[in-house]
């Protein structure tokens, strides 16, 4: 471009500048173009909402969802000094804390099993990533029955071994474990799917050299497969987690938030705050301390992995 | 590599029993599904006969037949509308070099931050200012954008050679045309994984189509579900396994027949 440049008028190199402006602007607006379904819906249905949902956060509203009085802080405030939003909170981690260490740990040990070169593992394999299949709520239908007080299955075997039977969704003590439980055997299907992609990315050849090395197989678990399989737990880990914190499905149809609210997670709150009571800005208000809490996680989860995470 | 038997055993028994574990809820429900109410409440495990009273009874007494079909069109919509709208802009990131491609990018990571939840107020007021309550295109169009799908297929554009694109450029074959002929095509696998993944998905969402719709000429089968659930007062569990097994079938089949590809296709976009 420098050389022609030289040999050219003046006149003719503005003509180049231009034509190369021309097709940037050219190369800009094609773009735009290409991007502009995305942005639109985008803007329609994720930042204006976001921005709408900040701005009722801080008012009260009428029935049909209009700010009537600006209110402030208040129904932060509110939220935090509110008994039934702080159970909410504490249901919301607790639920957290039972489903994302089971999904992973028993996601991990069946995608470890299933990584063994056997005859018909496929099935296998199947079998386990049957679960992404299953809706949330005909998975809340099948849970429903085991859970059943009488004839549910889980009460049948405790009584078989001679224990008491469980009111598991009608106890307060119970009930959270109940849908943490079948919550855990929804997400099996998809995270064990992930991580056997996972471990099968993982180079053979480390195998090879670890057994000519006369590594044990649990060695080879902990040196190899783990650090090699990070990147893979990480994204699992963040995935399981924000989808803890939207769980919504399970809860309406096993629990309905009941007993004494115990089961009342975030999503339930909101919804319930929002479309039975049409209390819209303080149903707002918690739609943002979700957003927060769901933003923070995944930047620091993405600091920690940076760190932590072995890539290759 | 050899393995010894010992090993093997062990592992075939492990692998068994964990697949029992596993599947035993949905096992439970299909042979529910072929019981009497008799049967069940002497707690049964296998069904006696094969009769299919429970799938003709639910199907007589709810709009099943119309869910299914609600389901169907707003899940394809979703898969189509993903399709384009996500390739377009995959497209857009791989072969076009922009200013201000690098922030737009990074404003698609970032909508990933968003829970769709914590939107959700406002978008139920913009499908019902829109009209778009109990609409095909209020269940469908919040969901066309995805930046998932934008990053999965922008990975799978990226393998097509640069050399491709600018000999298409010499040959004066325009942007549209390019994308259409060539990159669509080459992108066929990937596409694919993502149309089951965006069927899967929407064919199981649950919370929006409780608020987009009202009325059972627009409900989708999860509601009925929830429905049936409710109204049968817990006595007639048949009844209730046959639908919710009617409503598992379609998405179990695709995925045992996309599974492989759906786990390429998900670790491909989760971790590149």
């Amino acid at each position: 471009m420098k050389d022609t440049a030289v040999i050219l008028s003046d006149e003719k190199q503005i003509d180049v500048f231009k034509a190369v402006k021309k097709q940037k602007l050219v190369r800009f607006l094609k773009g735009m173009l290409f991007l502009m379904p995305s942005i639109v819906l985008f803007s329609l249905f994720l930042f204006y909402p976001l921005g709408r949902t900040i701005y009722l956060s801080f008012f009260l509203t009428d029935g049909s969802g209009d700010p009537t009085v600006f209110v402030g802080w208040e129904n932060y405030l509110n939220l935090f000094t509110s008994p039934i939003f702080l159970k909410s909170l504490r249901a919301t981690f607790l639920f957290v804390l039972y489903t994302v260490p089971g999904t992973i740990l028993v996601s991990l040990f069946l995608a470890i099993l299933a990584n063994e070169k056997l005859k018909g593992i496929g099935i296998f394999r199947t079998m386990y990533a049957s679960t992404m299949g299953i809706s949330v709520a005909a998975a809340s239908v099948f849970w429903m029955f085991l859970f059943h007080p009488t004839i549910g299955w889980l009460n049948q075997i405790l009584q078989a071994l001679g224990f008491n039977s469980i009111g598991w969704l009608t106890d307060p003590q119970w009930a959270l474990l109940a849908v943490s439980i079948s919550t855990i055997w929804m997400n099996l299907g998809f995270t064990f799917l992930i991580m056997l992609g996972g471990l099968q990315s993982i180079d053979r050849y480390l195998y090879e050299s670890a057994d000519i090395d006369g590594a044990s197989y649990f060695y080879q678990l902990r040196r190899i497969t783990l650090p090699m399989l990070s990147p893979t737990l990480f994204f699992v880990i963040t995935v399981t987690f924000i989808n803890a914190f939207q769980t919504f499905g399970q809860i309406d149809m096993l629990t309905r938030g009941g007993p004494q609210n115990e089961t009342q997670l975030i999503v339930y709150s909101i919804y319930q705050e929002a479309f039975m009571n049409y209390q819209f800005g303080p149903a707002s208000a918690q739609a943002i301390f979700l957003f927060i809490v769901i933003l923070l996680l995944t930047l620091i989860q993405f600091k920690l992995g940076e760190r932590k995470v072995h890539y290759q | 590599m050899t393995m010894s038997v010992k090993r093997k055993v062990l592992l075939y028994l492990l692998l068994t029993l964990t697949a029992c574990i596993v599947f035993a809820p949905t096992f439970i429900a299909l042979m529910m599904s072929f019981m009497t109410s008799q049967e069940i409440m002497t707690g049964q495990i296998i069904p006696s006969s094969l009769s299919f009273e429970n799938y003709l009874e639910v199907f007589q007494r709810f709009p099943l037949m119309r869910y299914l079909l609600n389901s169907l069109v707003a899940s394809l919509l979703i898969m189509l509308g993903q399709l384009i709208v996500a390739s377009l802009s995959a497209y857009a990131f791989v072969f076009i070099d922009f200013k201000g491609r690098d922030l737009i990018f990074f404003i698609f990571i970032a909508t990933m931050m968003v829970p769709f939840e914590a939107s959700i107020i406002p978008n139920f007021h913009t499908i019902r200012d829109l009209n778009w309550i109990n609409s095909y295109q209020g269940l469908a169009v919040p969901f066309f954008a995805m930046a998932f799908g934008t990053f999965l297929l922008r990975q799978n554009f990226k393998q097509i050679p640069k050399e491709l694109k600018e000999a298409s450029e010499i040959a004066g074959i325009g942007d549209f045309k390019f994308f259409l002929t060539v990159v669509l095509p080459v992108a066929k696998t990937s596409l694919l994984t993502l149309a089951v993944y965006g069927f899967l998905t929407s064919w199981n969402m649950y919370l929006w189509p409780l608020l987009a719709t009202t009325d059972d000429r627009y409900r989708t089968v999860q509601f009925g579900l929830r429905q049936l659930q409710s109204q049968e007062q817990l006595n007639e569990w048949g009844i209730i396994m046959a639908g919710a097994i009617i409503v598992v079938i379609p998405t179990l089949i695709l995925l045992f027949l996309g599974q492989k590809k759906l786990q390429q296709g998900l670790t491909e976009g989760a971790l590149k």
